[in-house]
């Protein structure tokens, strides 16, 4: 019985895990308070699995934490009070060719970047307010003044 | 913008380009070391002048309309400022490369030990993925090793299967012979260079 209902609770699991589209470019893997992906006029709660895509809007509520890992290998983690825009992304897994912008409207980003960003020093641009960040690799921290 | 709003011309423009430019939120960005014992760069503009970012720490601080603040920030406080973005990055991901019993399918059994570390990775992981990517040597054409590498790593994804990953968790790429382990001229027969490297993630 027991294993019945373990074999159950799998099937479930399974029926319910989100469906894998071309479309998606990374997955959350860390989630933590309040976190949201707003996709359009659609706003989705974001657990861990959520698959993200391109023009989705992360956002984190105040005691809120999310980190992402991209199709590149790119991590990426916003802070509580943060608003991101994934405006734009490409990744040829061949090639390695590609091309990554996101936009920080607000809080705050630890990057780590990945294939894209090593292929080709102008790939990857994280923009802020007042700022444009080429990403020449790997690590860093941003912070947008004015959340708190 | 009214006909007024027009008549004062550039100007007028100019200065509301200004203020909406010193109105922006400030932004930080600091340079960490990477954990390979390297540390990358990142560039940092603001319209009117750019600065890099190539040691441990620098920081640079845009505010619209000023020049680009530098200094060097302390790790106490990137703890203090970061503490909770940096515990929410995901975990890294981890590669393998696996090797294959001559002309056959058949692993290795040092990568047969490898599998079972990637089985037991895969349920340690949050919504673990694996990427399995092949490789091949400099024999044959470009185009003709961008399929082979291709269908090393479907090969390889119809083994795992079996030992219990799920099908829409692994995901294959070829790389053909654009990565190799040891260069070599073109069409040289380099066996570590047949190979399918595995990334859990």
């Amino acid at each position: 019985m027991k294993r019945l209902s373990v074999t159950l609770l799998a099937f479930v699991a399974m029926l319910m895990a989100p469906v894998a589209s071309a479309d998606d470019i990374g997955q959350v893997k860390v989630t933590s308070g309040a976190v949201h992906i707003q996709r359009g006029a659609e706003r989705l709660p974001a657990l861990v699995g959520t698959r993200v895509r391109v023009s989705d809007t992360v956002v984190t509520g105040d005691d809120g934490s999310v980190g992402i890992t991209f199709t590149d290998n790119t991590l990426l983690s916003a802070g509580p009070r943060s608003t991101l825009v994934l405006e734009q992304y490409a990744f040829n897994s061949t090639t390695h060719d590609g091309k990554f912008n996101a936009r920080l409207d607000r809080g705050s980003l630890a990057v780590v970047s990945g294939k894209i960003a090593k292929q080709a020093p102008d790939a990857m641009v994280i923009k802020t307010p007042s700022s444009l960040l080429g990403v020449r690799g790997t690590e860093f921290l941003v912070k947008v003044e004015g959340a708190e | 913008m009214t006909r007024a709003g027009l008549r004062h011309g550039a100007g007028s423009i100019l200065l509301a380009l200004l203020a909406a430019c010193a109105s922006k939120p400030p932004a930080t960005v600091i340079l960490l070391p990477g954990q390979d014992g390297t540390t990358g760069a990142v560039v940092v503009s603001d319209g009117e002048s750019r600065t890099v970012l190539d040691t441990p720490y620098a920081t640079a601080r845009a505010s619209g309309g000023q020049s680009i603040a530098r200094r060097t920030a302390s790790e106490q406080e990137v703890k203090k400022d970061f503490g909770t973005t940096l515990a929410s990055l995901p975990p890294r991901p981890s590669k393998y490369t696996l090797y294959f019993l001559l002309g056959t399918d058949q692993f290795t059994d040092e990568t047969q030990k490898q599998v079972r570390q990637v089985l037991v990775e895969v349920a340690e992981r949050p919504a673990a993925e694996v990427v399995v990517i092949g490789h091949t040597d400099r024999v044959g054409t470009e185009l003709r090793n961008d399929q082979l590498s291709l269908q090393r790593a479907q090969r390889v994804k119809t083994l795992l299967i079996p030992l219990g990953i799920p099908e829409n968790r692994i995901v294959t790429a070829g790389r053909g012979e654009r990565e190799p382990v040891v260069p070599t001229a073109d069409n040289v027969d380099e066996a570590k260079n047949r190979r399918v490297e595995i990334n859990v993630r």
